[in-house]
């Protein structure tokens, strides 16, 4: 059981929960309030969300080998183009619909330049990282945009039993499951982060897979960013999303998905979603200084990689061995 | 001189415009953007605003030169902007304690030197991807910052501030700083170390090819973990001449910093994938930012998030360009 690679997430995560339990017994109550469901781990869930959602999106990108920076960003653009157009008189569905198209668009950018024109994805997505919060700032005008639109609150804080948001999270991480596990496409996309030239010569159409997991990835975020905005109804184009990417990156990475490419593991990615999450919730909880919680998460980072780097695998004994790190100029020859 | 010699010396001539054609460029767009100030505002093309470049950017050329060997080796460090910060921390705190200055600044050099080498040592001997690793250096620093204080802690310290705010007159009513000077001084260390010695030669040949540098029995290993150690000392340099600039320490500092440094490393030509680039191009690099960056407040018109968006069109163009001269000596 111990070489499962969802051992470890797992036990952190039920550690994590039972030291909560611990400190709060309130913690794991759950209570029913007009027909909604409220409750420490509810709260987790809920805030959960976005991160979840852009990790999903995070978790197929890495497993072409590939990297998003540029998520953070385009969930800011994303909150900041839809409470701009509500609240200059836009319909909601109508500001939702055109913010996740213009999300599409960023998505279909970055895939151009890392399928079609070859750039490394930590740098081709960094371009759009380092814009796209400009841009968010040039939509929102620097200010801060609230709004009061009863249907857009819905997305982000609105319940239905469960908060809607966890609802769409798990609705799309269920949906590439089946889509990518019940299909080929799974394994076509594991083949392009193997190794992205022989899967090519095989006849795996690399370009466009490629291309569409930047897409989905940008369609994540978008959707992620409406969430964030959502919550609190208000566009910050400075905050929104900040840091989102690195909490989606750390909850592949925990799930067991190799930075590598070529091995990915949805369950894995949701498992360190939540891990994420509830770290940040039991250093609130505890009561260690929230200051700290940066502290928490780089050790958790370090930690995790020391465990699934190839070097402790051989360690522990015969654990699913690791594909090594490739070299950057293998990466490039072969992109 | 033998024929061999002299088709080699002429094939030297011959490529060297190839080689340098990333630094050119790099040139050509600096001149190019100072120019377009000079000709739209009254009082751009002065040799205060040029010297100004320097001071402003001081610190982000001390930090350019430690990320130089870092991709130079094919690696990449995003922690930067957080080490630098945790140095304006760290010599903040120390001093508010009471240290003498100079025991401070040797703190915070040894602190930013041996999270460095942490960080190189983790990449090496457990092969993790560097980006991963840097990241947690990242996080590990800034929570570091925020353990030492939340607020901004303020520098009074007098040493400090005459350093600081002491100015050296080139000529009649241009002058410098002294962090202009030291930050020149690391930049012609770092060509030395780069071209004259052994290590940087291996810098070189590791992101060339790390297998055929191993293979030569070039120290490898060594070089790997050594310029994450350089990087963090760069890091924390860059953080002392940042403290010196703005005379406080706060875990905010530099937030996003590493993408402008990384930014001004790849205007500057050096290629990504390791092995081609020169620190001359990345302080370069680091002037076409400044520039921008006094462009847009000149125009005064213009919101400062414009900056980010012409930084993001300016690394695209130069990846765009590089891309270009890969292809063609592929």
């Amino acid at each position: 059981m111990i070489r499962h690679h969802l051992f470890w997430p797992v036990a952190a995560l039920a550690l994590l929960i039972v030291l909560n339990a611990v400190v709060n017994p309130a913690f794991l109550e759950l209570r029913m309030q007009d027909g909604r469901l409220y409750g420490g781990v509810v709260d987790i869930l809920r805030n959960g969300a976005p991160t979840l959602l852009i990790a999903v999106g995070m978790t197929l990108v890495i497993a072409t080998r590939g990297i998003d920076l540029s998520v953070g960003a385009v969930a800011a653009i994303s909150g900041a183009f839809a409470c701009t157009w509500i609240a200059a008189g836009g319909h909601a569905f109508t500001a939702m619909t055109l913010a996740l198209g213009l999300c599409v668009l960023l998505g279909l950018w970055n895939g151009f330049l890392v399928s079609v024109l070859g750039i490394q994805p930590i740098i081709a997505t960094l371009v759009l990282m380092t814009a796209g919060r400009g841009g968010a700032m040039l939509i929102t005008e620097g200010q801060i945009i609230t709004i009061n639109d009863p249907l857009y609150r819905q997305i982000g804080a609105g319940f239905l039993v469960l908060p809607i948001a966890i609802l769409i999270s798990l609705g799309v991480l269920l949906l590439v499951g089946a889509l990518t596990r019940g299909t080929a496409l799974g394994m076509l996309v594991e083949a392009v982060g193997t190794n992205p030239r022989a899967s090519r010569l095989a006849g795996v159409r690399s370009r466009t897979i490629v291309w569409t997991v930047y897409v989905f990835a940008g369609l994540c975020a978008g959707v992620a960013g409406l969430m964030i905005s959502s919550n609190v109804s208000a566009a910050d184009a400075n905050n929104a999303g900040l840091w989102i990417e690195m909490d989606a990156i750390l909850a592949v990475v925990i799930g067991g998905t190799s930075l590598a490419g070529g091995r990915y593991s949805l369950t894995g990615t949701m498992v360190g979603a939540l891990v994420i999450q509830t770290l940040t919730t039991t250093v609130y909880n505890v009561g260690v200084a929230p200051n700290a919680i940066l502290v928490f998460k780089a050790l958790v980072v370090i930690a995790v990689c020391l465990l699934q780097s190839p070097h402790s695998a051989r360690l522990f004994g015969p654990r699913r061995r690791a594909a090594s790190a490739p070299h950057r100029s293998e990466e490039v020859t072969a992109a | 001189m033998n024929v061999l010699d002299v088709t080699r010396a002429r094939e030297r001539i011959e490529r060297l415009p190839q080689r340098f054609l990333p630094v050119i460029a790099t040139f050509v767009v600096f001149v190019l953007t100072f120019g377009t100030g000079s000709v739209l505002y009254d009082g751009f093309a002065s040799p205060q605003i040029l010297t100004n470049l320097f001071v402003d950017n001081a610190f982000l050329i001390v930090l350019a030169v430690g990320m130089t060997f870092v991709i130079l080796t094919g690696g990449i460090d995003l922690s930067v902007g957080a080490v630098a910060a945790l140095s304006t921390m760290i010599a903040a705190a120390t001093l508010q304690a009471g240290w003498p200055p100079l025991l401070s600044v040797l703190a915070v050099l040894v602190a930013g030197t041996a999270l460095g080498l942490l960080m190189g040592l983790v990449i090496h001997f457990f092969d993790v991807q560097p980006f991963i690793v840097t990241l947690a250096g990242m996080f590990l620093a800034r929570g570091l910052c925020l353990l030492i204080s939340v607020e901004s802690i303020s520098i009074t310290d007098p040493a400090f501030r005459t350093v600081a705010t002491g100015t050296i007159t080139l000529a009649e009513g241009v002058t410098l700083t002294y962090s202009v000077l030291i930050a020149l001084a690391v930049v012609l260390a770092a060509v030395y170390v780069l071209h004259l010695t052994r290590f940087g030669r291996t810098v070189y040949a590791v992101g060339g090819s790390a297998t055929s540098a191993r293979l030569m029995g070039l120290p490898t290993g060594r070089v790997r973990v050594g310029v994450y150690a350089v990087s963090g000392f760069c890091s924390a340099l860059g953080g002392l001449l940042f403290s010196l600039y703005m005379l406080s320490g706060y875990g905010l500092h530099g937030v996003g910093m590493e993408l402008d440094v990384i930014a001004a490393v790849v205007i500057g030509g050096t290629l990504l994938t390791g092995g081609v680039g020169y620190v001359a191009g990345s302080v370069l690099g680091v002037l076409v930012l400044g520039t921008v960056q006094t462009l847009i407040s000149f125009e005064g018109s213009l919101s400062s998030w414009w900056t980010r968006i012409v930084i993001g069109v300016l690394l695209l163009a130069f990846i765009m360009f590089q891309r270009l001269i890969v292809r063609r000596t592929e």
